[in-house]
This record gives C-alpha cells, sequence and structure tokens, in this order.
C-alpha cells in the first residue's frame, strides 16, 4: 500500500477535535518549528519540498510564501481557498471535516514563515457542517492558547477567521475571492499586480488551497527530502484524487502523485459497473479537458496531464461511460460556465451563454449545419483574452468533447436526434 | 418604504454577532457577507429595506449591498418556503439521474424550480455543484446535505418537513 500523509489517521476517534488530533502528534511540527527553526527554514523546506498546489494551478506554494516582500509597512495576510466549488471536486471538505487541526497547524506554520498575523479561511456557503466543525477547532485553539496573542507561548500573535462565502463558483479564484472577502461581488482582479503584492484589503497576500496547507506540518515534521522520495518527478507528495461519476466505489483517495488514472478509476475506485466501458474521464475537475479511454495510462500529475493538453487541476476525475451521450453532457457543462461567468468581459459573459445555446440546440436536434464547427470557433474566441482563466475553463471542455467525440456531435445535427438509443443517464439514483 | 424600515431591526443575539464580525476585519464592508447572511436568519429574505438596514448597520451606501446581495446565489431576495430543498444537477450528479429527480420533486410538490409550494412550506431549487460528487444525486434541505438520494428516499425526507 503506498504510504498515506493527510489521511492517515482520519479514522482516530475524535480526530477532528483537538485531543485526538493531539492523540497523534498534532501540533509536533508547529512546535518543533517554533523550538528549534526560524520562520526563513520553515519557508525554506517548504520550498525545498516543491509542494505544488492542490487548488487547481500546481503552483509552487514556497516559491508564492517567496514573493512576499520580507518587510512592509502593511499587515500582511493568509487567504485559504475552501472554496472548493470546481464541480467533481469533494476533497478539501474531507480534510476540514475530519482533520480540521491539521489545515490550522499548516495555516500557522505558513504564517509564522511569511510573517502574517491574520489567516482567512474562506469556505464556501453551502458547506455548513464543515465550517461549524472548523470553527470549533478554531475555538478550541484560541481556549488553549495555539491561536491568539501568544501561540504555544511564543512572541507570535496570530488570529484565524472562518469566513462564509455565498455562492458563486469565481470565487475560487484568488482574486475573485480577495474581492468577496472585501465584502464585494466576486469579480477577478487583472494580474498584475498580484496578490503578492496587493491583495486583500491592498495588502500582500498568500493565497493557498487546503489540501496544499494540510501538508506543511507533515513536511516540516518528517523533511522535504521525505516528502522528494514520495510521487512523481517534479510533482512531489501524495494527493486526494475525488473520483465520482459511473464506477463502482466513488471516493476520495490518497494516492502518490503520478499514479496512472487506469489505477486510480480501475484499482482504488473499483472501476465500471458490470455491463459498462468506459468512454471518457474527466480528470480534474471539469475544467479539464476530457482524456479517451486509450489515454487513460497517463500519469495524473500536473505535467504529465498538461503535456496530453488537459490538468491535474482539482484532483476531481469524473468517469464517463458508455451510455452517457456526450452532446448532452456537454451542454450540461456549458450551462454551468454560463451560469457562472460573473460577466465583467463581454467576450465571457456572451460567449459561455451563446455556446451553451448552441450545443442545447444540438443536443435537441435543431442544429443546423456547420454548427458543430461554430461551437469550436465560438470557445476558440473567447478562450484568452479575458481577466481571469474561467472563459479559458469553459473553452476547455468544449474544445476536446468536439474534437474527441466529433461523430456523436455531427450525427446529432445530421439524424436530428441522439444517435445513443438510452439517452437517459445510465442508472438514475445511485 | 420608510414606514417599513422603521420595523427593522437585528435581535440581540444577531447585533453581537455582527459586533463580533466587525472586529475581525479592518473594514466594516468585509463583514457585509456575514451580515446578509445574518439578514436573511433574522428576516427570511433580503427585501430592499432589509439591505437598507444592513447598509446603514455596516455605514455602506445601500447600492454597495444590493451589489453584493444580487450577485450571489445563497441570498433570497423573494420570499422562500420555511424549508428550502437544493437539488444539485451538475456534472457528476447528472450523470446518477438528478434531471429525472428534479422533475420527480418538481411534480410532486407541483412548483418548478424556483417556486414555493402553496403553503408556504418548500421552495424547491436546481443548484450548480455542492461538492458531494462522491454521494450523488446529492440534495440539500436547508443547512444539511442529504447522501445518494433516490425518489424513495426523497418521498422521505419530504414527509419530514410536512
Amino acid at each position: 500500500m503506498p504510504e498515506l500523509i493527510l489521511t492517515k489517521d482520519l479514522d482516530v476517534p475524535d480526530y477532528h477535535r483537538l485531543a485526538g488530533y493531539r492523540s497523534r502528534g498534532g501540533y509536533g511540527a508547529l512546535k518543533k518549528a517554533l523550538d528549534e527553526m526560524t520562520p526563513a527554514t520553515v519557508g525554506a523546506e517548504v520550498k525545498k519540498a516543491s509542494l505544488r498546489g492542490r487548488g487547481g494551478a500546481g503552483f509552487p506554494a514556497g516559491t508564492k510564501w517567496g514573493f512576499i516582500p520580507a518587510q512592509t509597512e502593511k499587515p500582511k495576510y493568509l487567504c485559504v481557498n475552501a472554496d472548493e466549488g470546481e464541480p467533481g471536486t469533494f476533497k478539501d471538505k474531507v480534510i476540514m471535516e475530519r482533520a480540521p487541526h491539521m489545515l490550522i497547524e499548516g495555516i500557522i506554520l505558513s504564517c509564522w514563515a511569511v510573517g502574517i498575523h491574520h489567516a482567512y479561511i474562506y469556505i464556501r456557503g453551502e458547506f455548513v457542517k464543515a465550517r461549524k466543525i472548523l470553527q470549533a477547532a478554531v475555538d478550541e485553539c484560541y481556549a488553549e492558547g495555539i491561536l491568539g496573542p501568544k501561540v504555544m507561548g511564543k512572541e507570535f500573535c496570530l488570529d484565524v477567521t472562518v469566513h462564509a462565502g455565498a455562492g458563486a463558483y469565481i470565487c475560487g479564484e484568488e482574486t475573485g475571492l480577495i474581492e468577496s472577502l472585501e465584502g464585494k461581488p466576486g469579480k477577478p482582479r487583472i494580474k498584475p499586480p498580484f496578490p503578492a503584492l496587493v491583495g486583500l484589503f491592498g495588502c500582500s497576500t498568500v493565497v493557498n488551497n487546503v489540501e496544499t496547507l494540510a501538508f506543511v506540518p507533515h513536511i516540516i515534521e518528517r523533511g522535504a527530502d521525505w516528502f522528494l522520495k514520495i510521487g512523481s518527478e517534479r510533482n512531489p507528495g501524495t494527493r486526494l484524487f475525488g473520483v465520482s461519476g459511473c464506477v463502482v466505489k466513488p471516493g476520495v483517495f490518497e494516492l502518490p502523485m503520478g499514479t496512472t488514472l487506469r489505477e486510480i478509476i480501475y484499482t482504488h475506485a473499483g472501476g465500471l459497473p458490470e455491463g459498462r466501458t468506459l468512454k471518457g474521464v474527466i480528470p480534474g475537475g471539469v475544467s479539464a479537458p476530457i482524456l479517451t479511454p486509450d489515454e487513460i495510462d497517463t500519469k495524473a500529475d500536473f505535467d504529465s496531464l498538461a503535456a496530453k493538453k488537459s490538468m491535474a487541476g482539482s484532483g476531481g476525475l469524473i468517469v464517463i461511460d458508455d451510455s452517457v451521450c456526450m452532446v448532452r453532457l456537454l451542454a450540461r457543462i456549458a450551462r454551468f460556465f454560463a451560469h457562472e461567468s460573473c460577466g465583467q468581459c463581454t467576450p465571457c459573459r456572451e460567449g459561455t451563454d451563446w455556446a451553451f445555446k448552441v450545443v442545447s440546440r444540438i443536443e435537441r436536434g435543431e442544429g443546423q449545419p456547420g454548427d458543430v464547427d461554430k461551437l469550436a470557433s465560438i470557445a476558440t474566441s473567447f478562450a484568452g483574452i479575458t481577466i481571469c482563466v474561467l472563459a479559458d475553463a469553459a473553452a476547455g471542455p468544449i474544445l476536446s468533447f468536439v474534437q474527441k467525440y466529433r461523430e456523436e456531435f455531427d450525427l446529432h445535427v445530421t439524424e436530428k436526434r441522439c444517435p445513443l438509443e438510452n439517452k437517459a443517464p445510465s442508472r438514475p439514483g445511485p | 418604504m420608510s414606514g417599513e424600515s422603521n420595523e427593522i431591526r437585528f435581535s440581540q443575539k444577531a447585533k453581537d454577532r455582527l459586533a463580533w464580525y466587525l472586529t475581525r476585519y479592518p473594514t466594516r464592508q468585509a463583514a457585509l457577507l456575514p451580515a446578509l447572511r445574518l439578514a436573511q436568519e433574522e428576516f427570511g429574505h433580503l427585501t430592499h429595506p432589509v439591505m437598507d438596514y444592513v447598509a446603514g448597520q455596516l455605514e455602506l451606501p445601500p447600492v454597495t449591498v444590493y451589489e453584493a446581495a444580487t450577485f450571489y446565489t445563497m441570498y433570497h431576495k423573494k420570499p422562500v418556503g420555511e424549508h428550502c430543498v437544493y437539488v444539485c444537477t451538475n456534472v457528476t450528479c447528472f450523470l446518477k439521474g438528478a434531471d429525472q429527480l428534479l422533475e420527480y420533486l418538481s411534480g410532486k410538490l407541483g412548483i418548478r424550480p424556483g417556486q414555493a409550494t402553496a403553503d408556504g412550506k418548500i421552495t424547491l431549487f436546481s443548484v450548480e455543484c455542492l461538492g458531494n460528487c462522491d454521494k450523488a444525486p446529492t440534495v440539500q434541505i436547508d443547512d444539511d446535505y442529504h447522501d445518494c438520494v433516490t425518489t424513495e428516499s426523497a418521498d422521505r425526507l419530504l414527509e419530514k418537513l410536512r
């Protein structure tokens, strides 16, 4: 069995509480850092570990911290991205509900390394249960002197505030998140300036994903060299893969980065139900371009999936079987992006809606000759020219579906109907 | 409008909560999202007088409050039923029959998504990904998630709301 890092102790009774977490050595890494290390050596260790951001972009956390100026007149902030809204993603919730103190320990270590005295955990509004558990854990830390004016009795003050979103996918984008935290609509900002220089409340800000921060205590406790031995080249460590859709055993699986999609789907998620065959897999949340069955021997890490013109994204695999109409599925995905476009950039606001309308009419059997090419050309026209990457994320599925399942789209137009007899998803209900 | 807004007041509990939120941020505006959530808990939905009241509490122009309140899907700008039923219809739930489930609930309750039952008990919503994809299809009722919902288990869930 591969080594588990984040999920090893999830079944320990009361692990979500301070006593349970401490019973397995919790807050030991923080104690070690405060007693034996300096903020700079903590930062250096995380940088050496090449811990890549588990939120989607895979940017190395240590490098990101390095962009924060050491001396600033204004305060510095950490924003924890707990907005987990990428369709097909449900792994940060596991950490927040079952190991909230691991996240908090990671937050404290990160803040100490960067010289931050206030961290905001931006959690999506729908996660009420996770928010309550997280708030209870934060409260325990204040009561025990792990947070507050003297962290573990040292001359370091740190506040952590749990802040709930209110329903908007775009707030998972780091500058949309910052705008939202400031009490505004979550419309992403033009970069540069990057949050490291001008972020929350106009101050230097680090934005890190929940899972990324949860790795920090382990790296500090066991060292970067240990971490670097796990996973694949330039993609060290494990990752929480969420597998959903047409598989026998959907769930969250912690596996080394670089595990192949095939192994994740067939060995860990139980494969497809009997009688069904694989038609495609979306490897990193719905924004990731789809891969066909002959591409599933690809390693599920940032670089290998990028080489396949897809992305590792949020680590959420959506498995699709042969009963699913790809045109209908794409219409559903297109509807999502049209709904979630924040509306500030015209190409995205108008383009995502237009693409949704065209794919919908193809799906209904009302497509005109040339519509399939038109759909691809709309996607090409709005990608890469907007403030944030939502438009690019919307274009990826359109272009990859049309390219890889072209025949199915064409048949909808020429035959004015779905070529699959069973148009409905294979198994209503679980 | 002014006559109505005179009657809008946070309970002491909500006032205390808001005062605490204000200690957590360097600007008053940053407490807007939490304040709107409080207002929704207190008054059910966000009318213009309610949003004006929140604006007054945070010393913000009302338009700043309207702008935020209308951007986010979890703020109700129209009256909602005593209970809110949110059916996730995004990709994984879609693959697991969420459209059929939504249609079933819609038929059973006699309302379209976005509407409330005549007795004011239940409002039905179709929503985007709830982040619970390994337990699709997911239905959120008020604050609680319900996993792997079938038409049968949906019946039982609705029964509890009656």
